[in-house]
């Protein structure tokens, strides 16, 4: 008979199988010093999205639900990709998904949860993309899947100084140069 | 710009560069008047901390005028100002309770990898450091980009003089919190290994905290001076067997707080430091930390351990059966150098706070490099270095 081991409460994403049928999960959270709905309201505006994921060059919102991204690739190459917005909730929810037939396929949705004790909004991103496979795959692999969780997680950081400092930090000195000279 | 920057190990010179510029909004560029050598920038030109890379202007206690200021920037154009060494934000958690120095925000998010892999959470910012800490360019330097001058930097009253105030900005509030970490009570004897200026700083302040005896502990003569100048009491390690004297001094008890201002390349030659220096040699991270383990089985059972010594990477043969079997706390970390700026000026300016006695040596920034060899050649004449840009060379 096999043993019957108890769910433990870690989220989907940090366990080791962290595949979600055909699709891989990644997610971070970071805790944010502002109230839940500021944040809402920032992410709401896609077009602000790019002030914070640096891997999106614009987001332009086609209609009501839908937006077209455009993200840069290698050797200052673009793709673009058309989402559609599903399953918002006024202050708590924000979920995307690439439409019918975009040559990019994913689905994310961003979470504002409060911190205990007034300590600010606890913010979960979670992205599904599905694992490369023929040259989509491998030039989406390239933008997104190099170190995806560590690209998440930069983007909620900076996402988090731009709330909470009003600005993302540099060490650079000059407007020309990136910090690192 | 004039400014002095890091080649390598052993290897500073001063170079010219561009001026900084404003890039956020709550910047601030400061022209600099005085900016010190701090014994925690020997670590960087002994190349025994990572993350530098060449071209680094370094430099992380100073002084200045302001004379540009960002849109959101508090401060007005001719002010004089002290500024922290650590870059917080003053908005997040960390801040909010004042740990300034564990600021979320302060260290860019592309350079906060390496310290969370190391430490499993990315360190907070400083100027003129490694790139572990935002890789930010320093105040030895003629001009010198200060982010969130809305929070950091403290404006000085006309009529005080830059020697002063100027310790302000590191060792004098990083030598306070190492006593206030030591967590004073009636009757209780200090020691405190390092008679450097956070050491002497710490003397001071345990002092003013009300310590019944302070014991400082160095092999430098001129620096022991110093200690004994502020009322503590001396041991030379060279002359004499430190615990054994540290249990004499103290009853057969054992001092009751005890304040490691030596960190990460302590100096003796007893076996667990050669080794420690061998391994130092080979890999920076590794730590040299004779006087930390001296000072945890020198500390009376149940008692307090303050560490504002700086170490960055792995210590072997930490005794840490002493630590527990005698119950020891240990309270340590980068300085919450905000929290303590305006109460430490106020003492300045009332005569409680002596800081200009340290200084042993003025040079022109141009002067530098002879600055940072002698500091670290000569410890016991060198006693703290204070560079003036504005001065002819």
């Amino acid at each position: 008979m096999a043993h019957q081991h108890a769910q433990d409460d870690a989220p989907k994403r940090t366990q080791r199988d962290d595949k979600d049928g055909e699709l891989a999960i990644l997610g971070k959270s970071v805790t944010i010093n502002r109230p839940r709905s500021e944040l809402f309201a920032y992410w709401r505006d896609f077009t602000n999205l790019p002030s914070f994921m640096h891997a999106i060059e614009s987001i332009e919102v086609t209609g009501g639900q839908r937006s077209v991204w455009t993200v840069k690739a290698p050797a200052g190459q673009k793709v673009t990709l058309e989402t559609e917005l599903v399953g918002v909730v006024e202050n708590e929810s924000i979920g995307w998904r690439s439409v019918e037939g975009s040559q990019i396929r994913t689905a994310g949705v961003v979470t504002f949860k409060d911190a205990p004790a007034d300590r600010g909004t606890i913010v979960t991103a979670e992205i599904a993309y599905e694992p490369p496979g023929g040259d989509i795959g491998r030039l989406v692999a390239k933008l997104f899947m190099a170190e995806p969780n560590i690209q998440a997680r930069h983007e909620l950081k900076r996402f988090k100084q731009l709330m909470e400092a009003g600005e993302i930090a540099t060490g650079a000195n000059h407007k020309s140069d990136d910090g690192e000279h | 710009m004039r400014a002095l920057t890091w080649h390598g190990n052993n290897d500073v010179r001063v170079d010219t560069h561009p001026d900084p510029e404003i890039l956020n909004p709550r910047d601030a560029i400061l022209k600099v008047t005085s900016t010190a050598i701090c014994g925690s920038d020997l670590h960087l030109y002994d190349g025994v901390i990572p993350g530098l890379k060449s071209g680094d202007i370094l430099g992380h206690e100073f002084m200045g005028e302001v004379v540009e200021v960002g849109p959101k920037s508090t401060l007005q154009i001719g002010q004089r100002v002290v500024v922290p060494f650590t870059i917080s934000c003053g908005q997040c958690f960390h801040c909010q309770k004042l740990q300034f120095s564990a600021c979320d925000n302060g260290n860019p998010v592309d350079k906060q990898d390496a310290s969370e892999m190391l430490y499993g959470h990315p360190m907070g910012a400083a100027f003129g450091y490694s790139h572990l800490t935002g890789g930010y360019s320093g105040g030895q330097a003629e001009y010198v980009r200060v982010p969130f001058s809305d929070v950091g930097p403290i404006v000085i009253p006309d009529g005080m003089d830059d020697d002063q105030v100027l310790f302000l900005s590191d060792i004098l509030p990083t030598g306070w919190m190492a006593a206030e970490n030591a967590q004073i009570e009636p009757g209780d004897t200090v020691a405190v290994w390092g008679a450097g200026p956070v050491g002497l700083f710490a003397v001071q302040s345990a002092m003013l905290m009300g310590a019944e005896q302070i014991i400082c502990i160095d092999h430098h003569p001129h620096r022991l001076e110093l200690a004994q100048k502020f009322g503590a009491k001396i041991i030379n390690f060279e002359e004499t067997h430190v615990r054994e004297a540290l249990m004499e001094m103290t009853g057969g008890i054992g001092p009751d707080a005890v304040i490691d201002a030596v960190g990460m390349e302590a100096h003796g030659f007893v076996i667990d430091n050669v080794l420690d220096i061998v391994k130092q040699k080979i890999a920076p991270g590794a730590d040299r930390g004779h006087a930390l383990r001296q000072a945890l089985l020198a500390c009376r059972k149940g008692g307090r351990v303050s560490v504002p010594g700086v170490y960055g990477g792995m210590l072997d043969k930490w005794p840490l059966g002493a630590m527990m079997e005698k119950g020891l706390q240990i309270k340590t970390g980068q300085t919450h150098v905000q929290k303590y700026t305006k109460d430490l000026l106020a003492r300045i300016q009332e005569g409680e706070i002596d800081t200009t006695f340290l200084i042993s040596h003025r040079l022109s920034l141009e002067e530098a490099p002879t600055g940072y060899k002698n500091f670290r050649d000569k410890q016991n004449e060198w006693t703290k270095v204070v560079l003036k840009p504005g001065m002819g060379a």
